[in-house]
This record gives structure tokens, C-alpha cells and sequence, in this order.
């Protein structure tokens, strides 16, 4: 049970307690007073439902817990559920994601505000249960939103947040974060009070499109080309739309909370900064504190660390390099047979804008290889030189063994 | 004025003009589900043949709401309906699925077994027209024994899941059988299946046209010559209680029933079954009704 | 909270249009012999019959011609003919 922590002149009573990621999500969807909840176990979610079946049990949470025999039934149910007005949950990683993800693609085209959590997991074969960001970022293509969490308390602030973004832009949100690092990794974190969810997620109102027997209409009829299209450019302006509502519901939270992250990325560092590396999930942490090691020896380092994957923040990259001599990418995933998916898409967004910043791509971390303080500072010593060099462009894999250098300049 | 009238609700919530074949048997039986079920109903419709039937956004024709979904999902979805409705405090709102054969005993058999082992409060109709006839007539986990399908060519090779019996091995409370021959036995056992909250399993035959290869006018006499020669068997099973109904009430003798082949000479996907196998399907025929003697009365 | 452009379809009737074009058959009723036993309008999967008068009259802009009224009517009351 959370415990009340010290008085803060600007909100009265804080609870700062200490939890797991997963643990932190199961509060965060407690408090938002799901209608449904429908999961299937996967390590590393599992907590997450653990958790939110004990507060079931305990009576602390009214909801229907559905618990499926199988991911596709989990999204299947969520989005039943959400079809006729209810708010929902559910979380998955890694094979549990790609098996469902065909009802996760009817989700999005179905504009239902159904909020997932992510335990990004490497994907099989071979088998693996630590962590990368392929997994999530299947999804970037179906209209979901994707957000990710760098800690334990950015999971619990984000999956509060997403129910507003979902239910105001009528898309659903997924929110990732990393396996064990922060799933299993207990750290202090600030929870709200029921009153003050309360007071930020307002009783959901039931969109026009939900399904009700005072006005039957159905959902997902054939549709000939004639139409198709229509819904998928409507679904396109609501991503636009959600650059600003990401942003607006960050600084409405920040009011209640007092915690701002700054919206679709979080920049640290960026303001004077000569390079600056984009990097999403815990693994910023470290590439922050190198950032900062760096800055004491005079190098001017940043990182722009991305919370937000769809909408992709094109602007905020645009913002960035402007101003800056080169930029780095860190990918931990790997889009096979093209390149690391966040370095392609700041390439795409700085080009979109006819700039020309060089940018270089690490991809690093997959399948859970150990990421350290040390690679990072390699990377940005790195990044200086190829700066000094005039190189362009070149994409490095951090970490490889030995055996599989192939010429590349391993950092 | 007719009696018939007197019995079955006048109000049609399929709307003609949609995109149903001439004589489509599956279309009968529905218009006769929702008559039972009444406006208060939500249906789940994966991918089938109804899915085409509906007609093209922006135009339905199904006056109750309708959630369309992937063709392996309908149990599931269903399942959060059925919940999420009396979680929202909506009462007596009718959840039902009405999925095709391969939509319930092949791609959509876990998502079944699934929502009926938790026993979700949800009508589940599988209306089996014995093929995956909305692509164009493939086989199924429900092809009979002997039938030609685009993919059995010279006849299939194995012989129908026996859905019903599967949800008995469930335990749900309700499961019977339908046929849109007996309209009437569709509407009562419908209407007593309202009463009882849990899992409810529907089993419809749908005689089809174009797949069975018979002239559409011939619909009600081939799903009446089903039952007749105990291919198809009307029964229920209430709370445990197994009873025949209808027609085949009267059929436990084997005398009372016809032989096989009136059935199938009707059909043209049965056109070129041999000699042999006709009498293991009359076989097969004969053993299940010598099983259903020993479940009469049967509790539990 | 903006309008959804969400793929709904709503009920009509001729939801892909006058489904009597569809017919090369024609069920027409012989009110001489026709008993009013509504056998016709129950068995019709299209529910195209309209039995409110008390007598049953077939609706030809969506009749599809299936031939099953014609079929199951008990005193052959109902012929199918060649449309024009």
C-alpha cells in the first residue's frame, strides 16, 4: 500500500512509493477505472495482470477481467468491449504482439481508444526474453499511436495520459517500455490520488461511431475503392492531430503532477548543442549521462529522446537539426533489409525539409545486449570525428562479436 | 388470418434487397434469429458469407448493430461485448455471434473454446453451409464426408466436426441444433435460450444454392430431406437434459427414417459419390442415431 | 472530441439496390387459389412477401426469383414465369 510521502507546497499530499515498471502500469490503469480488462500472459507482462487481478480480487478495481486464451482473443475482446463504450486495457510484448496484430491493425481502422501496454521484447527465433523495440514498432504502419517510456514513472504517467490522447483523437495508443530494465526494475515513483486521475481522465463520453441499440448501424462494412481511402486519410489527420494532443495533454499532466517531460520528445541538453543523438527507451538514461560526462570535458553533446514514434515528431527533428552539425541516431531495433527505423525516419524528416545534416546510425542493444554508459560516449566521440571528417552518412552496429566486423568501423 | 402470424413476430431486421444468393438458407435462418432475439440485440459477424450479404458502406442491411471483426476473432470480440454491456449497465442487451462454419470450427475454434469455457453471457450461432462458400466453396472442418468443394474435388475424405457435441465437452448450459425447414423450432428454442444466462451454442444447417449445387427454389425441401433421413439431427441440449426435437422426434427407428440417398440425389455436390460411399455415409447415419439412443433422457 | 470519419454503414433497404433485376424467374400468385396460409411469407429468405392486408403480395422490386415461395406453397397457388 502506498504510503504518504512529504508535503509539496504546490500539490499538498504526494504518495511516493516504489514499484516495478509493471507494477506502475497496473496503478496507472487502476486509477483510470477501465470498464474491461482483457489479457494473456507473456513474460515479461505478466506482472502487469498479476497485479491488476489482485486489485480485481481485493475489490480495489471494478472491471470485467477477461482472461483470454490467446493474445488475438485479448485484442479481439478489448475491442469488442470498446465498440460499445467502454474504456479497456490490455498489454502484450514481443510474440504475443505479432499475434494479435492483425486485430490490432481492426483496432486502429476501427477508431477505438483502446490503450495497450508494451513490454518490448525481442522477437523469436531464436527464443529471447530481453529487450528490443522491434516488437512495438511493428505497429508503426497501422495507426496506433506509439509512445514510449524511458523509467518506472514515466510508465505510470504515460499510460495515464494515453486514455486521454486515445479518447480525444479516437486512435488507439499503444505505450512501450523496456523488458526487465524497467519492467522488473523497482524504482520510486510519485502515483496521483484517485481524485486527481479523476479529475484529469473526466467519465469517458461514448463516441458517435460506438455501437448501441437505440441506433443500430453497423461497424467495418465492404467498402469499394469509391470509399476505402477516405478512412485511412481521416486516420492520417488524427496522427497530425495528435502531435499537438501529446503535447497538450503532457502540459496538462505537468499542472496536475508537476511533471512536464515536454511532449512528443523529451530534449536534453539540445539548446547549444553541436550533435545530438535521437534515442528512445531506458537506454537514454545512460546516453544522457554520457552526454553529461562529455559536456564537463567541453564537447557540446545533446540527446532528443523520442517519446513519441507515431505521430513521428518531424518537427521537433527539423527543430533539432537546424542547429546542430550532426546528428546520431540509436536504434535499438532493426528494420532488416534497410537500416535502423528511427535513423531512416529523421533521414526521411530532415530531407522532407530539404535540410542536409549529416547523420550517423548506431543500431545496438538488440535482443537485450547490455547497452553502457561507455558506448555511449563512444558513440558521440565517434560521431565528432566523422563530423571533422565531413562523412554524411554511415550506419554502425555497436557491439558486434569480433568475428562479424566485416570491415566496419566498430565503435 | 393465418395462425402463422399469430406465432412469429411480423418485424423484419434483415432488410430486403441486400446481397444474399436466391434461396441463400443461411439468410432464412437469420431472419428468423433476429425475429426471436428482437431489436435489443448486438451481433458479431466475422468474416462469411453474411459479411457480404450486409451490402456496401455506407448501406447495411441488418436494422440491430452489427460489429463486423477478423475472421478468427468473433468469440472473443463477443465475449468483451458481453461483458462490457453489463459492465455499462445495459440490461437485457442480446450479444450474439453468427459466424460461417470455417469462422467456428476451424480458424475460429480457439476463440469458441475459449469464450465457452469461460461462459460468457452470448448467443454463439454457427450457420454451416458446409464449405467456405464465401470464397468460392473450399472445404471445411464441416465439409461432409463425400462432397465435392473446389478443393475435395473427387469428394472429401473425412467427415464433419461434430461442433455441438465439442460444446457439450464445454459444459455450457445451452446448445442445440437449428434448421430454417422449422422455423418455428428455431424461434422456440431461441426464445427458451433468452432465459438462461450463460453460453448459449446454435448449430444451423444452411442448405446453399450455389454450393451444394441445387436449384435455389429446392432450399427448405433439401433442409427438410436433411432431417428426415437423420443427417441432420434437431435436438437441444437444456441444462444437461438432451431431447430431439421436431421431426426427428420420431426418427430413432431406423424405419422411420429415409434412406441417405434422398438427401443427396438432390444435391449436385453429391452427383458423382459412389455406391460405397453412400452406405458409410447411411453407416455413419445409423451410428450416430444408435449414440443419441443411449443420450435420451440423459442428465448431465 | 472531433467528428470520427469512422466506417459505419447504416440500414437500407436495397443495400446494393433493386435486387429484382437479379430475376429470371417471376413468382406469380393466383389469389383464386391461394388460401392465405402465409406459408410463402414465412418460407422467403429475403422476407420480400408482405402479408400485412391479410393477403400476401410479393414486393418485385427486391424478389429475387429463388422459386421457394413457389415451392413450399401447398396448393401450387404460386407459378414462376419467364420475365419479359
Amino acid at each position: 500500500m502506498p504510503c504518504k510521502g512529504y508535503r509539496n507546497g504546490e500539490r499538498g499530499i504526494m504518495t511516493r512509493i516504489v514499484l516495478t515498471g509493471n507494477h506502475a502500469a497496473a496503478y496507472a490503469v487502476k486509477l483510470s477505472r477501465p470498464d474491461v480488462i482483457s489479457a494473456y500472459p507473456i513474460t515479461p507482462q505478466t506482472s502487469v495482470i498479476e497485479k491488476l487481478s489482485e486489485f480485481v480480487e481485493n475489490g480495489e478495481l471494478n472491471v470485467r477481467f477477461i482472461r483470454v486464451e490467446s493474445e488475438h482473443s485479448a485484442m479481439a475482446a478489448v475491442l469488442g468491449a470498446a465498440s460499445v463504450g467502454a474504456r479497456v486495457y490490455t498489454a502484450t510484448s514481443s510474440q504475443g504482439l505479432l499475434y494479435m496484430y492483425e486485430v490490432c491493425w481492426w483496432a486502429a481502422g476501427a477508431r477505438l481508444p483502446i490503450v495497450m501496454g508494451v513490454v518490448t521484447r525481442a522477437i523469436a527465433p531464436p527464443w529471447s526474453i530481453w529487450t528490443d523495440h522491434n516488437d512495438i514498432l511493428t505497429l508503426r504502419d497501422s495507426g496506433w499511436i506509439i509512445l514510449f517510456a524511458s523509467d518506472v514513472q514515466e510508465v505510470f504517467d504515460l499510460t495515464i495520459q494515453a486514455y486521454k490522447i486515445a479518447e480525444t483523437v479516437n486512435l488507439p495508443v499503444a505505450v512501450g517500455w523496456d523488458a526487465f530494465v524497467v519492467s522488473h526494475t523497482i524504482e520510486p515513483l510519485d502515483i496521483l490520488s484517485q481524485e486527481e486521475v479523476d479529475k484529469f481522465l473526466p467519465k469517458k463520453k461514448v463516441s458517435e461511431h460506438m455501437l448501441k441499440v437505440e441506433d443500430p448501424f453497423s461497424l467495418g462494412n465492404l467498402t469499394y475503392p469509391e470509399d476505402y481511402m477516405e478512412f485511412r486519410y481521416d486516420m492520417w489527420k488524427a496522427q497530425k492531430k495528435a502531435l499537438d494532443v501529446i503535447s497538450s495533454v503532457d502540459e496538462e499532466y505537468g499542472e496536475l503532477s508537476g511533471r512536464r517531460y515536454g511532449g512528443t520528445v523529451e530534449k536534453n541538453m539540445c539548446d547549444d548543442a553541436d550533435m545530438v543523438l535521437f534515442i528512445m527507451g531506458a537506454a537514454s538514461g545512460d546516453a544522457i549521462e554520457a552526454a553529461a560526462l562529455l559536456r564537463r570535458k567541453g564537447l557540446k553533446v545533446g540527446v532528443c529522446r523520442i517519446r513519441s514514434m507515431r505521430p513521428f515528431p518531424s518537427d521537433e527533428v527539423i527543430k533539432i537539426a537546424e542547429n546542430v552539425k550532426i546528428i546520431g541516431t540509436f536504434d535499438r531495433d532493426i528494420s532488416l533489409g534497410c537500416g535502423g527505423i528511427i535513423g531512416v525516419e529523421v533521414r526521411a524528416a530532415i530531407k522532407e525539409r530539404g535540410l542536409d545534416v549529416p547523420v550517423i546510425e548506431y543500431i545496438g542493444g538488440i535482443g537485450g545486449r547490455d547497452l553502457r554508459v561507455q558506448d555511449f560516449v563512444e558513440i558521440f566521440n565517434d560521431m565528432d570525428k566523422l563530423s571533422r571528417k565531413g562523412v554524411r552518412f554511415e550506419r554502425r552496429w555497436i557491439g558486434l562479436k569480433e568475428e562479424f566486423e566485416e570491415g566496419e568501423i566498430n565503435v | 388470418m393465418s395462425r402463422i402470424l399469430k406465432i412469429i413476430p411480423y418485424e423484419e431486421y434483415i432488410l430486403r434487397g441486400n446481397a444474399a444468393c436466391p434461396g441463400c438458407g443461411a439468410e432464412l435462418t437469420l431472419r428468423y434469429v433476429l425475429k426471436a432475439l428482437g431489436p435489443k440485440t448486438i451481433m458479431v459477424i466475422p468474416a462469411c458469407c453474411t459479411s457480404v450479404i450486409a451490402g456496401p458502406y455506407p448501406r447495411t442491411a441488418f436494422n440491430v448493430p452489427v460489429l463486423h471483426i477478423a475472421f478468427a476473432a468473433s468469440a472473443a470480440a463477443a465475449s468483451g461485448i458481453a461483458e462490457a454491456v453489463e459492465q455499462l449497465g445495459k440490461k437485457n442487451v442480446n450479444v450474439v455471434v453468427w459466424a460461417g462454419d470455417g469462422g467456428t470450427v476451424d480458424i475460429g475454434l480457439q476463440a469458441l473454446s475459449g469464450a465457452a469455457e469461460r461462459n460468457h453471457n452470448l448467443f454463439y450461432i454457427c450457420y454451416d453451409n458446409e464449405a467456405y462458400m464465401n470464397t468460392g466453396i473450399q472445404k471445411s472442418g464441416s465439409t461432409p464426408y463425400g462432397a465435392w468443394t473446389t478443393t475435395t474435388p473427387t469428394g472429401n475424405k473425412g467427415f464433419k466436426k461434430d461442433l455441438p457435441t465439442i460444446m457439450k465437452a464445454h459444459g455450457v448450459p445451452y446448445i442445440a441444433t437449428l434448421n430454417p425447414a422449422f422455423p418455428n423450432d428455431i424461434l422456440a428454442k431461441i426464445n427458451k435460450a433468452k432465459k438462461i444466462r450463460g453460453f448459449k451454442y446454435f448449430h444451423a444447417l444452411s442448405p446453399c444454392p450455389p454450393g451444394w449445387r441445387f436449384d435455389s427454389s429446392m432450399t427448405i425441401e433439401v433442409a427438410r430431406m436433411a432431417v428426415l433421413t437423420g443427417m441432420w439431427i434437431l435436438y437441444e441440449w437444456d441444462r444437461g437434459i438432451f431431447r430431439l426435437t421436431g421431426p426427428s422426434r420420431g426418427l430413432l427407428n431406423k424405419e422411420k427414417r429415409k434412406h441417405v440417398i434422398e438427401y443427396l440425389k438432390l444435391q449436385g455436390r453429391f452427383r458423382h459419390i459412389s455406391k460405397e460411399d453412400i452406405e458409410i455415409l447411411q453407416e455413419y447415419i445409423d451410428n450416430k442415431w444408435e449414440e443419441i439412443k443411449s443420450l435420451i433422457g440423459r442428465s448431465k | 472530441m472531433d467528428r470520427v470519419y469512422a466506417p459505419i454503414s447504416r440500414p437500407t433497404i436495397g443495400s446494393v439496390g433493386k435486387t429484382g433485376i437479379w430475376r429470371s424467374l417471376k413468382p406469380v400468385i393466383n389469389y383464386d387459389k391461394c388460401t392465405g396460409c402465409f406459408l410463402c411469407w414465412m418460407y422467403c429468405p429475403e422476407g420480400t412477401i408482405d402479408a400485412t392486408d391479410g393477403r400476401v403480395s410479393i414486393d418485385y422490386d427486391y424478389c429475387k426469383g429463388c422459386g421457394i415461395c413457389a415451392n413450399v406453397c401447398p396448393v401450387k397457388a404460386i407459378e414462376m414465369v419467364r420475365e419479359e
